[in-house]
């Protein structure tokens, strides 16, 4: 398991000094793998300290799934900024809370930087699943409350929401 | 080619304009980060994907797309850390009865 | 024709880190300005890599940019944790 972890960041590494090197001869490439090589030996465990699920194929496609929908969100929300910037008498912004059933931390994590990134909410606090979202709208607060996003990061992480999905909510 | 990456790049350069007329025009400090998380995330990736369909395939192009992505998963990370420091701060949000 | 078009591109998003830094000359708290630094880090890596064209050198900006976008992160996560911890002062007229 270690060494399949050792694998996996140093081919990691060395992509991105592939990238960032630029140098293809024997000399570079050859520096290249030696520093990926000991990085990965000493330090895999704090660079990438999530053990391999056995779901990581699986996820990865439906994150590749999960991005053009998350990137045509993102086009809607700065519509939506463009035309609050130009009429800011619009406004009308509330605090919402909510616990989330998501469990996983990188779910969590691509949770909120998705609400960051859709039409008129930002993330403004996670306390363990509690969640405080910053809403500019109402009709904003009531799409991340609807529990649609949540379900779709629930589904990209092979979670299971449980019975009565819906966030409960609550105003600050 | 050209005429696509142009409008590319031309479209991130108003979004960056829009994000910085919208973090001086906006009442309270959540507000702005709306538009300053947004904008300026969406801008700058349309710019650089602008440029890296202008350069073709190349080791250029490659590296304009990893900075892209990077700044697409650190930009709201960053403005969440920043919203957490002012929530955390109990910084008050403007709501519409305030403006009365 | 590009030439113009980098440069007018640069210069205008040279305007818009002008508009943002009133928002961190004005504050009026210490995180308004926090933001209006990382805002106006954002819009400099832009600059970078179009300034790369300018000069005919875009293999190196782009490195030069991807560092600005490292300490920019970095930086952003660093005054906000800080200013987490420490508090921050606001007097009642922050709106």
């Amino acid at each position: 398991m270690a060494r399949a972890r050792r694998l996996r960041a140093f081919v990691i590494l060395f992509a991105f000094w592939l990238v960032f090197s630029g140098y293809f001869d024997p000399l570079h490439v050859g520096l290249g793998v030696l520093c990926s090589a000991l990085v990965a030996v000493f330090s895999h465990d704090l660079l990438f300290p999530y053990p391999p699920s056995s779901h990581t194929a699986r996820t990865m496609w439906r994150l590749a799934a999960f991005i053009p929908w998350l990137i045509w969100q993102v086009i809607g929300a700065n519509l939506h900024v463009v035309y609050l910037v130009f009429r800011p008498s619009q406004i009308r912004p509330r605090v919402i809370r909510f616990r989330t059933k998501l469990t996983h931390d990188s779910s969590k994590l691509l949770f909120g930087n998705s609400i960051t990134l859709t039409p008129g909410t930002v993330t403004m606090d996670i306390e363990e699943d509690e969640f405080f979202v910053h809403a500019i709208s109402d009709k904003a607060a009531n799409d991340t409350l609807s529990g649609d996003m949540e379900h779709r990061v629930a589904h990209v992480f092979s979670e299971t929401l449980g019975t009565g999905s819906q966030p409960s909510a609550g105003e600050e | 080619m050209t005429i696509v990456s142009m409008v590319l790049v031309a479209a991130g350069v108003f979004l960056l304009l829009t994000g910085a007329l919208g973090l001086i025009r906006f009442p309270d400090f959540y507000s702005r980060m709306h538009a300053a998380g947004k904008c300026d995330t969406l801008g700058s990736l349309l710019i650089l994907t602008g440029l890296a369909s202008y350069q073709g395939f190349d080791l250029a192009a490659v590296k304009l797309l990893v900075v892209a992505v990077f700044i697409f998963i650190t930009s709201p990370t960053a403005t969440h850390a920043i919203a957490r420091a002012a929530h955390r701060n109990e910084i008050p949000a403007w709501t519409a009865e305030d403006d009365a | 024709m590009p030439y113009e078009f980098f440069l007018g591109c640069a210069l205008a998003i040279l305007v818009a880190v002008t508009i943002s830094l009133y928002r961190v000359l004005r504050g009026p708290t210490i995180i308004d300005r926090i933001i209006g630094v990382n805002v106006i880090g954002t819009k400099t890596i832009a600059v970078i890599v179009l300034t790369g064209y300018l000069f005919d050198r875009v293999e190196f900006f782009i490195d030069i940019a991807f560092l600005y976008a490292l300490i920019n992160f970095v930086g952003a996560l660093a005054l906000s944790r800080y200013f987490e911890s420490k508090g921050v002062e606001h007097p009642g007229d922050v709106l």
